[in-house]
C-alpha cells in the first residue's frame, strides 16, 4: 500500500512538466479526428526535439519538459478535437492535424496564442481563450466530470495522484458499515438514474440483510436516447466508478461488483476493462484490499442491446443469463437480487458522488443543490442549441441558465442562433416530458419536474426549436418504447402498439374526434397496468405534450395541418403564381400528374393528386414551389 | 469477412465449424449463466448466430434450445442472419432524430436499394441499421460505419461515404 501514501498531497496538475498538452480523448473527440492530432503533436514534437514526454510518472523528472497527455470527455463534444494548454489553461477547438505545427510554435516554443483556433462565443464574437472564459464551462459546477478533463484515464497513477482510492481507504480502514450508510444517507444523496430513490436508504436496507454472500451491480446501461453522462464518466474517470463500487461493497458487506455497461459503448468498455486490470495488478481490488482483511473483486459484463436491461430485476435477470424481463417487487434487489442474494444497483453517477462525500463528508455534498435533492446533476445538453455537450450544474439551476447561458441559446435549422426560437425542451427520455417556455424559470430538481410531470431521468436534455412539431416528438419516443417493451405486461406490450398506431393516424392526418380522447385513456391505462418503470412511463411523452401542446394535436386532427410544417402527409404544397415562369419543368417530374399549367402561364398543384413526393420543390429553379420545405429541409 | 469467406465458413465440416464454439464454451466453464457472454463471442466469430451453432450451444450448456433461441430473439444485439461486411449504423436517438437523421436514413437506403424489410445488400457488402443512441449526441446526427463514427453527417455526406467503400473495395478486389 506504499503507493497510497503518495496520495495525500495536493495534485499538481502538471506533475513536474512545465507545460502540459491535453486533447480530450472522449468518442466524439476521437470521431473528430481527436488521435490524428495525438499522433500529429508526438510526430512534430519530435520532429522539432522538444524535450516532452508522453507519460506523466512522479518518479521521472519531468521538469524542463512537456507532456502530450489524452483525457476522457471534456463535454464540449461539438466543438472537439479540444487541446488544451496548462498552465495557461488555453483550450483551442475544432483543432485538426495542420494546425498542431503553428500551436507548438506559437504556444509551446512561445508564449503566445493562435487566435484563430480559440472558441468565438455566438452572439458577442468574443474569442474566449480558455476555460475560464467560457461560459459553457463557468457557469458549471464539475464535481462529476471535474475529472475527466484534466486526467488520463489509462493512467491509474494519475487517478491516485488526483486523491483517488483515498476515500475508499477511509472506508476500507476507518469507516464501519453503519457510518459509511450514515453518511451517504445524511448527504441526502438520490439515485441519479432517474427515480431520485435516497442512495442511503437503499445501502441500509441491503447492509441489514444477513447473508454469506452479497453484491453491487454498476448500472451503466445508459439506454436512454440523448443521454449519454454515464459513458462520458466511464471514459473519462473509470477508476472512480471502481472506487464507489468498492465503498457501496463496503458498506452492505459485498465482496463480487459488476458493471454492467452497454454495447454501444465499446471505448467505455475498453477503459473500464483497462482500469479493473490495473486496480487488480496494484493490489486495489483482489484479496485483503488495504489491509482490511476483505476481499473485492469487480467484472464488466456488456448489455447486449435492450432497453429494459436499465430497470433494476430484468438487469439481474440479464446477468445471470435470462431474457431481461422485469419481475414484480418486493422482493427488493436490496433483500433478494442477483442469485437471490442481497443486491445493490446504483447507477454510474450514484457511485461517483458516493466518492465524493465519503472523501469529503456528508456536509460539503450538501452545500450546493436544493434541500431535498442536493449535489450537482449530470445533464447531455443537445438538439438545437449552440454549444451541445456534456455538463454539471447544482441541482435547483433553472433551464434559462442551462439553455441561454451554458447552451447559448437557441438555433434555427441552419445553425444560426435565434433568440425567439425556444420551443421546448424534452428532459429525461422517453419516460420524461416536455419543459415550455413557462418552465424557464422552474429551479430544476427531482420533486419541482415531477410536479410538472416531467423527471429528472438520467438526463438527457433535447433542446427544440420552432421548426419541430411537438407530435412527431411524442410518436418518436413512442415508437421506441413500444420497440423496447419487453412484452410482458400486456398493456405495455399491446397498448403502446395501439398508442404507436393512433400517434401515426394523426401524423398521417387520419385521426377523428375520437383519437385524443381514446390516446388520452389508453396512455393512463399503459400508467396503471405495467409493472415496471418502462411501461410506467412509456405514456409521459404522449402525456405531456398533449398536456403543453394541445393545440398542436389539435390542429392535426381538426384541421389536417402541421403547424412546424413536418409531418409530410399534412402538408399542402402550392405554386406562387408570382415566381412561378410557367416553364413546365415540374409538370415533367411530377410522378402523378399532379401539377397542370399553360406553358408561361403559372402553374397549379391538385391537392387530390399530389403524394408531397418532393420532386417538385426540387425540380423548380425559381424557388416558386411553397409549403414542402419543413418536411424536406 | 466478405461473401466468399462467409462461403467456406459455410462448407466447413461440422467438426471444425465447432470448433471455435467449443473453445468458447469452454472459456466460460460450460456455465448456462454466462450465456449472454457466450452468444456475444459465438457472435464475433461468425458475424451472427447461425441456427444449428445456437443448438449446439444450447446441447453445451445443457439446457433447451428453446432458452437460447428466447436470448438471442430478445436482444438487439444478436443476428440471427448473416450481416454485411460494413455494417451501417445511423443514430435514431433524441437528439440525432431532432437533427434530422431520418433523411440520411432515407437516402442511405435509396442508394443502396435497401429498405427497412431488407437491409442487408446481395453482395454481403452493406447491412444498414437503425440504433436508439450511440452516446455521441453532440455529434448529431451520428453514422458509424463498423467502428468508425461519423458525425454531423448530412444525407449527401452519407452517400459519399458509401461510395468511398464502394470504390476501395473495388480497386481491392482487381
Amino acid at each position: 500500500m506504499h503507493m497510497m501514501e503518495q496520495t495525500t498531497s495536493h495534485p499538481d496538475p502538471l506533475m513536474g512538466a512545465q507545460r502540459r498538452v491535453i486533447l480530450c480523448a472522449g468518442t466524439g473527440c476521437v470521431a473528430n479526428g481527436a488521435m490524428k492530432v495525438y499522433a500529429a503533436f508526438q510526430e512534430r514534437m519530435q520532429a522539432y526535439n522538444l524535450p516532452f514526454t508522453l507519460e506523466l510518472r512522479e518518479e521521472n523528472d519531468n521538469s524542463g519538459k512537456t507532456a502530450v497527455t489524452r483525457s476522457g470527455c471534456q463535454g464540449f463534444c461539438q466543438m472537439g478535437p479540444l487541446v488544451t494548454i496548462l498552465p495557461e489553461n488555453i483550450l483551442y477547438n475544432q483543432v485538426k492535424p495542420a494546425d498542431v505545427e503553428e500551436i507548438i510554435a506559437v504556444s509551446l516554443i512561445g508564449n503566445g496564442v493562435v487566435e484563430r483556433l480559440l472558441y468565438i462565443e455566438p452572439g458577442t464574437e468574443h474569442a474566449c481563450k480558455g476555460t475560464d472564459d467560457i461560459p459553457f464551462y463557468t457557469r458549471q459546477q464539475r464535481f462529476v466530470l471535474g475529472d475527466c478533463g484534466i486526467i488520463d484515464p489509462d493512467n491509474l497513477d494519475e487517478y491516485l495522484r488526483n486523491d483517488g482510492y483515498r476515500a475508499a481507504k477511509k472506508a476500507f480502514v476507518q469507516m464501519s458499515q453503519e457510518e459509511i450508510c450514515t453518511e451517504i444517507s445524511e448527504s441526502g444523496l438520490r439515485g441519479r438514474g432517474g427515480g431520485g430513490f435516497p442512495t442511503g436508504r437503499k445501502w441500509e436496507a441491503a447492509r441489514r440483510q444477513v447473508d454469506d454472500k452479497k453484491y453491487v451491480i454498476c448500472n451503466a446501461d445508459e439506454g436512454d436516447p440523448g443521454a449519454f453522462m454515464n459513458r462520458s464518466v466511464m471514459e473519462g474517470n473509470p477508476h472512480s466508478v471502481i472506487e464507489g463500487l468498492m465503498i457501496a461493497a463496503r458498506a452492505i458487506g459485498a465482496d463480487e461488483t459488476l458493471v454492467y455497461v452497454r454495447a454501444e459503448y465499446p471505448l467505455a468498455v475498453q477503459r473500464m476493462r483497462r482500469a479493473v486490470k490495473d486496480a487488480g495488478e496494484r493490489g486495489i481490488l483482489g484479496k485483503n484490499v488495504f489491509g482490511s482483511g476483505f476481499n473485492i473483486s469487480c467484472e464488466i459484463m456488456e448489455g447486449a442491446g435492450a432497453f429494459v436491461c436499465g430497470e433494476e430485476t430484468a438487469m439481474i435477470a440479464s446477468i445471470e443469463g435470462q431474457r431481461g424481463m422485469p419481475r414484480p417487487k418486493p422482493p427488493f434487489p436490496a433483500e433478494s437480487g442477483l442469485w437471490g442474494k442481497p443486491t445493490i444497483i446504483n447507477n454510474v453517477e450514484t457511485l461517483a458522488h458516493a466518492v465524493r462525500i465519503i472523501r469529503e463528508g456528508a456536509f460539503r455534498f450538501r452545500e450546493l443543490g436544493t434541500p431535498a435533492s442536493p449535489g450537482t446533476k449530470t445533464f447531455a445538453l443537445t438538439g438545437h442549441v449552440a454549444n451541445t455537450g456534456l455538463i454539471e450544474v447544482p441541482f435547483g439551476t433553472t433551464l434559462r441558465e442551462i439553455v441561454y447561458n451554458i447552451g447559448g441559446g437557441i438555433t434555427a435549422d441552419d445553425g444560426s442562433i435565434d433568440p425567439a426560437g425556444f420551443k421546448a425542451v424534452q428532459i429525461g427520455g422517453p419516460s420524461g416530458g416536455c419543459l415550455t417556455k413557462e418552465h424557464l424559470d422552474l429551479p430544476m430538481d427531482f420533486d419541482s419536474l415531477r410536479t410538472v410531470g416531467a423527471m429528472v431521468g438520467s438526463g438527457g436534455l433535447v433542446a427544440m426549436n420552432q421548426g419541430t412539431c411537438m407530435v412527431a416528438v411524442a410518436r418518436f419516443f413512442m415508437e421506441f418504447t413500444q420497440r423496447e417493451s419487453c412484452g410482458k405486461c400486456v398493456l405495455c406490450r399491446e397498448g403502446t402498439r395501439q398508442m404507436l398506431a393512433m400517434m401515426d393516424d394523426i401524423i398521417e392526418g387520419k385521426a377523428d374526434e375520437t383519437t385524443l380522447p381514446l390516446l388520452r385513456e389508453l396512455a393512463l391505462a399503459v400508467q396503471k397496468g405495467s409493472l415496471c418503470g418502462l411501461g410506467k412511463t412509456a405514456p409521459n411523452p404522449v402525456l405531456s405534450t398533449l398536456r403543453h401542446f394541445a393545440d398542436e394535436y389539435e390542429a392535426h386532427v381538426k384541421d389536417k395541418v402541421c403547424p412546424a410544417g413536418q409531418c409530410k402527409a399534412l402538408l399542402k404544397p402550392w405554386i406562387d403564381a408570382e415566381k412561378c415562369k410557367g416553364c413546365g419543368k415540374c409538370v415533367k417530374k411530377c410522378p402523378v400528374e399532379a401539377i397542370s399549367g399553360e406553358l408561361k402561364q403559372p402553374h397549379a398543384i391538385d391537392q387530390e393528386k399530389c403524394i408531397k413526393c418532393g420532386a417538385c420543390l426540387l425540380s423548380c429553379k425559381f424557388g416558386a414551389v411553397e409549403g414542402l420545405q419543413g418536411g424536406y429541409a | 469477412m466478405n461473401a466468399l469467406e462467409m462461403e467456406t465458413i459455410l462448407q466447413q465440416t461440422p467438426a471444425r465449424r465447432f470448433e471455435k464454439v467449443c473453445a468458447i464454451l469452454e472459456q466460460h466453464d460450460n456455465q448456462p449463466q454466462r450465456l449472454i457472454p457466450i452468444l456475444q463471442a459465438v457472435q464475433e466469430e461468425y458475424r451472427y448466430l447461425p441456427e444449428d451453432v445456437l443448438t449446439f450451444v444450447a446441447t453445451g450448456l445443457d439446457v433447451p434450445p428453446a432458452r437460447v433461441f428466447g436470448v438471442a430473439t430478445f436482444y438487439s444485439h444478436f443476428a440471427l442472419k448473416p450481416k454485411g461486411k460494413y455494417c451501417i449504423r445511423l443514430c435514431d436517438g433524441t437528439a440525432c432524430h431532432v437533427k434530422r437523421s431520418i433523411p440520411i436514413l432515407e437516402a442511405i437506403y435509396k442508394r443502396l436499394g435497401l429498405s427497412s424489410k431488407r437491409n442487408t445488400t446481395e453482395d454481403m457488402l452493406f447491412t444498414v441499421e437503425t440504433v436508439a443512441c450511440l452516446g455521441a449526441c453532440g455529434l448529431a446526427p451520428v453514422v458509424v460505419i463498423n467502428e468508425e463514427i461519423h458525425g454531423q453527417v448530412t444525407p449527401e455526406a452519407a452517400v459519399k461515404l458509401i461510395d468511398e467503400i464502394e470504390e476501395r473495395e473495388k480497386v481491392s478486389c482487381t
